[in-house]
């Protein structure tokens, strides 16, 4: 406990983006057959360091196959909420779980230079107290730390329905679970929320059998993964409302909110239309009436292929989709940034007006049939997935795994994990940096990513920018 | 006598600018909905909700006069309580976790619930229960009824001054970082008062039976 709240608190989404810049990054580092222990590289950000651009330390967990893929941090922004002001927790910690063990560690990272293990909890408390299993998203609220998870109970985790759960954001034991009306949700992947406001959004991505062993291509065109975003009373742990974004837009995933806390929408991307094979991008927000809606406000075409440069999933449809697979929003709700990993594209929209975004950028790497290379010459596998923006907006980097099993099937032919960032121009652009480009260790992939002090996917804010 | 008022005026001023009992809340009111009249609107719901837990505390405590002969046991086993929940303060640091159901809207009563949850209530007991034996000894042997009757009118003024002299120091913290200072020096001026809060519980307490044996 600090006797003054920790620096890298900020009231508003404003004074994140002025404060000094991120020094360290903190990636997932993931062995895609299990052989090896994942990790989390600590990657060198500081420009004026020897070490810029390079994996300056490594935590390497006791475990195999814990399959790391999201994490975040034990406190964030939320800390100075006037609410439930918890001002003097420290940011220090990174929780992060393994998608496939259900194992869950706790990093203690105040050092990022010595972050080493602080606590493990195994999967079986968590089966036990929320049965729950394969958890994914991290986020500091109200009630302490929350983490979705993408299976129910059972070995292969269909014994009910997945959801969220609550840990202690001090102690980090599991307290139980989260939803007390969870309505028609039965899927879960990303949840996010406005805490001023009391409402949370959740969305699906499918049942773990439908991507453990890699997609499963008649779920997919019989529309059984999920469409659905579902919209909570936070505090009254209730399901409000849930939007049906149409069947055919199949793996509703990333929830984006505005960061600025008096807005009430945000974003939220579809990995495949399976119509057209479009990625598309919806925004949601309530209307003058407090209902929910939401509309597609930006599809990205597929684009046609000969079958003979596909891998054997998409040769049956001469066209390499686009697979938006991650969003992200600058903390000035100015810029939407969406991974199109099908087709080796970052693009950049302003989304100012949320209603009507604009593409402002664009930068090609990697992707189906194409596998473009990095401006620095070396080659960049898969295209690019988990994209993270600097909290001033500036630097956006990015990572080019997806799933383990599904970059195999995607991509059959490629391997390796590379880190890279893209400067943003004064009024907008995209720029790939030839000197950042961070090659993993052999046999290693990489996902998450986490800037220290903070980043525009963890911080939630309790008061308005002014 | 005199000086047990300036004690709930102190503590009223003490109470005020712990961000625990509010503050923050008028700041982050007046600029959800961009207006400057959220703010008072916002600190006057905070000052009610206060109130009644100052009077939920003082109330059961000015009715214990029908017990006039057991005054001195009343007044230690008071302070016992304050010392008591000081010292749970002091060993279970954890927020109460009560005050994340509440609706963000619901002000008077994350109010009522913070004040009681941190023993502000509490925290005014021996003052008031010191400034009802002053007046006892002042005025001699009277009916207990008329002693009940004096001892509500001093629950109801200890809460009212208590509460107007929180409001008037967080209302000017509130406002002077809504008007001039910005965010940012909402968390400057946030300080962790957790340890010495549950210490001044002790202190007060403590005073509490010291004054019963003082003879006040």
């Amino acid at each position: 406990m600090n006797l003054r709240p920790d620096p890298t608190f900020h009231a508003s989404p404003k004074l994140a983006m002025q404060a000094p810049v991120e020094n360290y990054a903190f990636t997932v580092m993931l062995s895609p057959d299990g052989s090896e222990s994942d990790g989390i590289a600590v990657v060198d950000l500081n420009q004026k360091s020897d070490t810029y651009g390079e994996i300056v330390h490594t935590v390497i967990v006791p475990n195999k196959g814990d399959e790391f893929h999201h994490f975040g941090w034990n406190a964030c922004s939320s800390s100075l909420s006037p609410l439930t002001g918890h001002a003097f927790l420290e940011r220090r910690y990174l929780i992060v779980p393994g998608i496939r063990s259900s194992r869950i560690y706790v990093i203690d990272a105040k050092e990022p230079l010595e972050a080493k293990i602080h606590k493990i909890i195994e999967p079986e408390e968590i089966f036990e107290k929320t049965g729950y299993s394969r958890p994914h998203t991290i986020h500091c609220g109200p009630e302490g730390i929350y983490v979705s998870t993408l299976g129910g109970g059972g070995p292969d985790g269909t014994d009910g329905p997945p959801g969220i759960f609550i840990m202690d954001c001090e102690s980090f034991e599991v307290i139980g679970r989260y939803e007390m009306d969870r309505g028609p949700q039965d899927k879960h992947y990303d949840f996010w929320w406005n805490l001023p406001q009391d409402y949370m959004v959740s969305s699906e991505w499918g049942l773990p059998p439908q991507f453990e062993n890699g997609i499963v291509p008649e779920d997919l065109l019989s529309n059984k993964y999920g469409h659905s975003i579902h919209f909570w009373n936070l505090r009254g742990r209730k399901n409000i409302q849930t939007i049906d974004l149409g069947e055919n837009h199949q793996m509703a995933l990333e929830i984006r909110p505005a960061h600025d806390p008096t807005k009430s929408y945000g974003f939220c991307g579809v990995v495949v239309d399976t119509t057209n094979l479009q990625g598309a991008i919806f925004t949601w927000w309530r209307d003058d009436d407090g209902k929910w809606q939401a509309k597609k406000t930006i599809t990205i075409d597929p684009r046609p292929e000969k079958a003979e440069n596909l891998p054997p999933l998409l040769q049956g449809f001469e066209a390499v989709p686009p697979l938006v697979t991650d969003i992200d929003l600058s903390l000035d709700d100015k810029y939407l940034y969406v991974a199109c990993w099908g087709q080796g594209e970052m693009h950049q929209y302003d989304v100012s007006d949320p209603m009507n975004p604009v593409l402002t950028g664009k930068v090609e790497v990697g992707g189906i049939a194409k596998g473009a290379a990095h401006p620095n010459g070396k080659p960049f596998a898969y295209g690019p997935q988990m994209v993270e923006i600097s909290r001033d907006g500036k630097r956006v980097y990015w990572t080019n795994s997806l799933y383990s099993t599904w970059d195999d099937q995607f991509y059959p032919d490629d391997e390796g994990g590379q880190m890279v960032m893209a400067r943003v121009g004064e009024n907008g652009g995209l720029e790939l940096d030839p000197d950042f480009y961070v090659d993993f260790p052999k046999g290693y992939r990489s996902h998450q990513i986490r800037l220290e002090g903070g980043d525009c996917s963890t911080d939630s804010f309790c008061y308005p920018s002014v | 006598m005199a000086a047990l008022w300036w004690a709930v005026i102190f503590s009223g001023v003490y109470h005020g600018i712990n961000p625990g009992m509010g503050w923050p809340l008028a700041v982050s009111a007046a600029l959800m909905e961009r207006k400057h009249s959220a703010l008072p609107k916002a600190l006057a719901l905070l000052a009610l909700g206060h109130f009644l837990s100052m009077t939920a505390i003082l109330l059961p405590f000015s009715l214990m006069v029908f017990l006039v002969d057991w005054q001195v046991q009343i007044r230690v086993a008071a302070g016992l309580i304050v010392i008591a929940m000081g010292i749970y303060l002091l060993i279970n640091r954890q927020h109460p976790k009560i005050l994340a159901r509440v609706h963000p809207a619901r002000l008077a009563l994350w109010s009522f619930l913070a004040a009681l949850a941190h023993g502000a209530g509490l925290m005014l007991v021996p003052i008031f229960l010191g400034i009802c034996a002053v007046g006892t000894s002042e005025t001699g042997h009277v009916a207990a009824q008329t002693l009940m009757g004096s001892n509500l009118m001093i629950a109801f003024t200890v809460a009212a001054v208590h509460t107007l002299s929180m409001t008037l120091a967080g209302g000017v913290i509130a406002t002077i970082i809504y008007q001039w200072l910005g965010l940012k020096f909402l968390s400057k001026t946030w300080f962790n008062l957790d340890l010495v809060w549950a210490l001044s519980l002790i202190g007060v307490g403590a005073f509490g039976i010291y004054s019963v044996y003082l003879g006040h």
